[in-house]
């Protein structure tokens, strides 16, 4: 008998299923990356069904979200399911989105002098009850603690030792002695971590608390670290390759007291020369060079009020200008001093210089 | 500085308790968030703050008077706040002239600003403006990023690193299906990020999985991008860095073929299978006697056979 065909059969199968699923399947060019232990989902394509929507696509952006929405559901169904007191729940895996820690990696405590020395010899502690029978109250009572059993302290009748002094208090006595074991106790325990922290903090001085920091602060830090000496770093070792730090001497050099006669007779002569000078001396280079920065300060606070009040006359602007083309001929004899301060401004300068003539020319036209 | 912490010993339980919440862990606490208002925090933005509170419980403070201080300028405030509160991300609100309706949004590593990142609010609409059912608060929301700008740019991508740890939520390993009520869907668009929030409807369809609808339940921003703080990439590393305990360990040994087969190897020293350890059954022990007999029987036995 002719039946319908296996590949019909399937064909129709196929088709039900689509169906079925045409209302949860979503359509995207690039698929969507999913982090589902944070219930995560990440759509890569780029929105242009959004792009043409106007100033307020909010239509637009529910559909982009419904669309998102109902992939990220469909694979969280697809989850291993289990039944938790009645309700159905879903088993997430490990998030696999990588975010910063809140703190930092706890470092391992380094051992006690105690732990060190029970590894050492292989002593492990024994397991012990929490109570134990106190025979004097005739009740269970706790190892160690308030009100344990047998505290010493506690005993209101003490038999006085043999070779012990007959008007010394035993009572007092006692508590004498649990006084220091518990000093004896703290101290150790502070110096256990003062071993501990020993070998976990660097000098905090100069250093960022997180740990991080350019080269350049280390450097600095490990500076003055060195200078911090009884000696001011002058009997201070250093390491085998290490170089020697340069500029770290006395600025201000004197002339030793006796030596060169001819340059010190050389230097007296001069000054009373100078002393005797009826004329003040000027420095060219100098005056020069202050009187052009006052011409530029001018310059700036001009161009200002311009630009705020409107465009106005540029006339002068090109006298301006000529004007300034004559100084940079004496740029190669300015002093060090003043030739920091005005080798930085001139390329800035040049170029407002260069601007100010272009515009003076369009505005003569 | 936690040797200090040790020096002066917790004199209570309690107090005891109090600080091992605080200390650093291998698998940490959530994250708690501090919501702060700055000295000229206006109307809309004191609301989103109160928002974002709701939307964080119980994971979050909201603290309720101004703080005149500038993040991007000075963090020592913060970092106070951060090491009091024992909080590690931060919502700062702030609006004047220069930048109406400022948000400033970062996170901490080791109580020190690690990132910070400055959004402006263009468009506010809040909870109570929307009038419809909400979802019960400490649901954990679904988090969708969408948009290829999400991932071009340094300042995007740590942007949506610093939403997903601010919005996420407690990690938990079961999750009820029928609890995932809300999505928080952000969206990258030309500069713009618009933060909207939709309620789930699940609706049947022809098989398991539902048909999803959504409606508009929460507060909805339209977020621009101003300045950012972000780590240098040392100290960003250092923040990643996981302890090796929690690294997934790669299970040696075990291969799978393509059937679904899984096969395992074991390592075994070389044996010598004459002297292998077979059962002991003590009445079939041999004695001395015996033993000769047998000898003497094994013989003939051979011989026959020959």
């Amino acid at each position: 008998m002719e039946g319908p065909s296996v590949e019909e059969l399937l064909a129709k199968a196929e088709q039900d299923e689509a169906e079925k699923l045409q209302r949860i399947t979503v359509y995207k060019e690039l698929e969507l990356e999913f982090d589902l232990g944070n219930l995560l989902a990440s759509d890569r394509n780029p929105p242009t069904a959004l792009r043409q929507a106007g100033p307020a696509p909010e239509a637009e952006l529910r559909a982009l979200a419904r669309d998102n929405t109902q992939l990220l559901i469909n694979q969280l169904w697809q989850l291993p399911t289990e039944r938790v007191e009645e309700t159905l729940v879903a088993r997430l895996p490990e998030p696999t989105t990588h975010l910063p820690r809140e703190k930092p990696v706890p470092k391992p405590r380094p051992l006690t002098r105690w732990q060190q020395f029970a590894r050492l010899k292989g002593i492990h502690p024994k397991k012990k009850t929490n109570l134990v029978w106190d025979e004097v109250s005739g009740q269970w009572r706790r190892r160690w603690g308030y009100k344990r059993a047998r505290d010493d302290t506690k005993e209101w009748l003490i038999e006085v030792p043999d070779g012990a002094d007959p008007l010394e208090d035993q009572f007092t006595k006692r508590i004498q002695a649990k006084k220091e074991r518990v000093a004896k106790n703290e101290l150790n325990r502070l110096r256990n971590l003062a071993r501990a922290h020993k070998t976990q903090l660097p000098s905090a001085a100069g250093l960022h608390p997180t740990g991080h920091q350019s080269k350049e602060e280390l450097g600095r830090a490990m500076q003055v670290a060195k200078v911090s000496t009884a000696s001011v770093g002058r009997f201070q070792e250093r390491l085998p390759k290490e170089k020697a730090p340069r500029g770290s001497g006395k600025k201000r050099k004197f002339q030793p007291l006796f030596g060169d006669f001819a340059a010190e007779k050389k230097n007296q002569l001069e000054l009373l020369r100078i002393m005797n000078n009826k004329k003040p001396k000027l420095d060219v280079t100098r005056a020069t060079n202050k009187q052009m920065r006052e011409e530029d300060q001018e310059e700036a606070a001009k161009k200002r009020k311009m630009s705020q009040k409107g465009r106005r006359k540029g006339g002068w602007q090109g006298s301006g200008g000529k004007r300034k083309g004559g100084p940079p001929s004496q740029g190669g004899k300015r002093k060090g001093g003043l030739g920091g301060k005005m080798q930085s401004r001139p390329p800035g300068l040049g170029s407002k210089r260069k601007g100010g003539q272009h515009q003076g020319g369009k505005r003569r036209k | 500085m936690d040797a200090l912490d040790r020096v002066v010993k917790p004199k209570t339980k309690r107090a005891k308790r109090f600080l091992e919440k605080r200390e650093p862990k291998l698998n940490e606490n959530n994250k708690n968030a501090m919501l702060i208002k700055g000295g000229n925090a206006n109307a809309t933005v004191t609301q989103v703050l109160k928002d974002m509170y709701a939307l964080k419980k119980p994971y979050g403070i909201l603290y309720k008077k101004k703080n005149i201080t500038r993040p991007f300028e000075d963090q020592t405030s913060l970092e106070f706040f951060s090491k009091k509160s024992d909080c590690s991300l931060f919502m700062f609100g702030s609006h004047n002239k220069k930048r109406p309706n400022n948000l400033v949004l970062g996170r901490m590593y080791d109580y020190h600003v690690l990132d910070m990142i400055e959004l402006g609010i263009e468009k506010f609409v809040s909870l109570k403006d929307i009038k419809n059912s909400k979802c019960p608060e400490g649901t954990k929301p679904m988090l969708i990023f969408a948009g290829d700008d999400f991932d071009v740019t340094e300042d995007y991508r740590r942007l949506k690193s610093l939403l997903i740890d601010f919005f996420r939520g407690p990690t938990v390993a079961n999750i009820r299906l029928a609890g995932l009520e809300y999505v928080l869907h952000f969206t990258a668009l030309k500069g713009k990020v618009y933060f909207r929030s939709y309620k789930l409807l699940l609706k049947k369809s022809g098989c398991r999985t539902p048909r999803i609808e959504l409606e508009e339940m929460g507060p909805s921003l339209d977020l621009v991008l101003r300045r950012t703080h972000l780590a240098s990439d040392d100290l960003y590393k250092l923040s990643m860095k996981m302890p090796k305990a929690l690294k997934p360990k790669k299970k040696k040994n075990m291969s799978h073929d393509t059937f679904g087969t899984t096969y395992g190897r074991i390592h075994m020293q070389k044996q010598d299978l004459s002297k292998l350890q077979t059962r002991k059954m003590k009445g079939l022990k041999k004695r001395p006697a015996e033993k000769i007999t047998e000898d003497q029987e094994k013989k003939p036995k051979r011989i026959k056979k020959n």
